[in-house]
């Protein structure tokens, strides 16, 4: 998969370094609030909390499971990404947050893409350093 | 300005200063800023107004956890934060925003996560969207529709028919693009482009431009045009990331334009006589119409169906054809603007009869930003 992969690579920053290297073990990392009257789920990474404003915030490895919001299937991908139509998702983690991704392992059409089905994530390597977050159907 | 009108009481650099190479360009704003708010007692929620340069003012709102009812972005290189701060003092005194902050943070000899363009590799959209196979705006606005029929049963026909409303208008209107009928069919018909959206619900891309002139109401008496008034104004940011919106289903900076906008020009849903909604694609309408308020929640696919927008109907909307018929260059507000002072002119090609209110709501980027003028010509 690594050497198909032709699209943008993401380039991490020290706030998000921790979510890469999380990513490439197969963990996916989240942050949260250390605040007791805030308690605030945080994606992307940066060092304070938007909610109220703390410094104090810490890395955590998230469940990996969520629900498919919803999405779009592009009919027109971009180069590298295959002549197919491709669904472009959002994933709603189960701590709260919600991402982009993709769902893979499933057929790419709206009746077997359905919204609130459970999906887990699974990382796909796509350089020896970054790994993307996609996601399957739960349970498959 | 009024001399003394505004103070500075929050002021602060970052911690460290010299090389940082620990913290990216947008970190080294948040550094910045929550200094200064440390400095005078404040937290993310207490600020109403965002400038900044370098960056754009949603990234830094959004990071932040602010929900402005004022930006600039204004960017003329490092004199920037200078007209931030004249520009915030007149924002103050208008009452645009309570709280402003004019952000800077620059990696300049560290060059972490430098911006330099929207999708950059090491900026937050470059980390968590690009790498998944967009195609620009079709796939990516587009992202929230589907979560939006499944709350509220709108029906793809339903979401169609703002198409052809819209061409309905257009056939108007002898500077349109696209003039010839289109039915619910033909939308539903044409070629897949992003599920759910088909060609004939995206914008058209074409070239133009256009321009507006604002002087006092005293010096309007001086000129030989039918002067329109800017009766209400209002403007916010959400995200530069739309899978980061809090509701894909409904735009919070629609909302909170739109209902600053209501609140200063002390009219109601039922004064309005014309409505201009950007549409870059054929939800935008439906958003529009229910984070305005003219419509509950869910209601607006049914309302454009029933032909209130359309030609003889109670609402006129998109009266030039819009985005998806008219034309769309790219940057629509400027369009969406000029038809509305041609419908308070009483010079538009699908004139409204006695139209003394026009109410004009753009959005910038995806979700991104959103601006609402309300314009009258008494
Ligand atoms: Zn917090």
């Amino acid at each position: 998969m690594a050497d198909d992969y032709k699209g943008p690579v993401p380039v991490p920053t020290p706030e998000t370094q921790d979510f890469w290297d999380g990513a490439k073990r197969g963990e996916l990392r989240l942050q949260r609030c250390d605040e007791d009257d805030c308690d605030d789920v945080i994606f992307p990474a940066r060092s304070f909390c938007p909610c109220c404003g703390s410094r104090s915030v810490s890395n955590f490895t998230a469940s990996g499971r969520g629900k498919l919001y919803s999405y779009v299937i592009n009919h027109r991908p971009p180069p590298g990404f295959g002549p197919e139509p491709h669904a472009i998702a959002i994933v709603e983690l189960d701590e709260g947050p919600r991402m982009m991704t993709n769902i893979i392992d499933c057929e790419q059409t709206p009746e077997a893409l359905v919204l609130d089905m459970p999906v887990e994530v699974a990382f796909t390597p796509i350089t020896d350093e970054i790994s993307l977050p996609k996601f399957r159907p739960a349970g498959g | 300005m009024e001399p003394r009108s505004v103070a500075i009481v929050g002021a602060a650099e970052t911690t460290e200063l010299g090389r940082i190479p620990g913290l990216s360009q947008i970190q080294l704003h948040a550094d910045a800023a929550l200094n200064a708010m440390a400095d005078c007692g404040l937290k993310p929620s207490d600020i109403d107004g965002v400038a900044t340069a370098g960056e754009a003012p949603a990234g830094i709102a959004h990071y932040l956890g602010i929900t402005p009812t004022w930006v600039d972005g204004t960017s003329v290189g490092g004199c920037s934060f200078m007209l931030h701060v004249r520009h915030a003092a007149a924002a103050i005194n208008e009452g645009l925003c309570e709280v402003a902050l004019v952000t800077h943070g620059e990696s300049g000899r560290s060059r972490v996560g430098r911006g330099g363009f929207a999708g950059a590799p090491a900026s937050l959209a470059g980390q968590y969207e690009a790498p998944y196979g967009l195609s620009g705006p079709p796939s990516m606005f587009t992202l929230g529709v589907l979560r939006y029929m499944k709350e509220t049963g709108m029906t793809h026909e339903q979401l169609a028919s703002v198409s052809v409303v819209q061409r309905e208008w257009a056939a108007l209107n002898p500077r349109s693009t696209f003039k010839d009928p289109i039915t619910v069919d033909d939308v539903l018909n044409s070629r897949m482009i992003a599920y759910p959206f088909r060609l004939l619900q995206c914008c058209l891309v074409t070239d133009g431009g256009g321009a507006l002139i604002l002087v006092s109401k005293e010096r309007a008496r001086d000129f030989p045009t039918k002067p329109v008034y800017i009766l209400g104004t209002g403007e916010s940011v959400e995200t530069p990331m739309i899978s980061q919106m809090e509701d894909m289903t409904t735009s919070r900076a629609f909302r909170v334009a739109g209902s600053r906008a209501f609140e200063e020009a002390g009219i109601t849903h039922d004064d309005v006589d014309h409505v201009m909604i950007y549409d870059a694609f054929a939800h935008l309408p439906i958003y529009g119409l229910e984070d305005l308020g003219f419509v509950g929640r869910g209601e607006a696919g049914a309302f454009i169906e029933a032909r209130n927008t359309a030609p003889g109907g109670p609402l006129p909307v998109n009266t030039n054809g819009g985005g998806l018929s008219y034309m769309h260059s790219g940057m629509y507000g400027m369009y969406a603007l000029q038809e509305s002072v041609r419908q308070m002119r009483g010079t538009a090609p699908a004139q409204v009869p006695d139209a003394k209110i026009s109410v004009c709501h753009g959005v910038g980027g995806m979700f991104m930003a959103s601006g609402t003028i309300i314009m009258t010509n008494e």
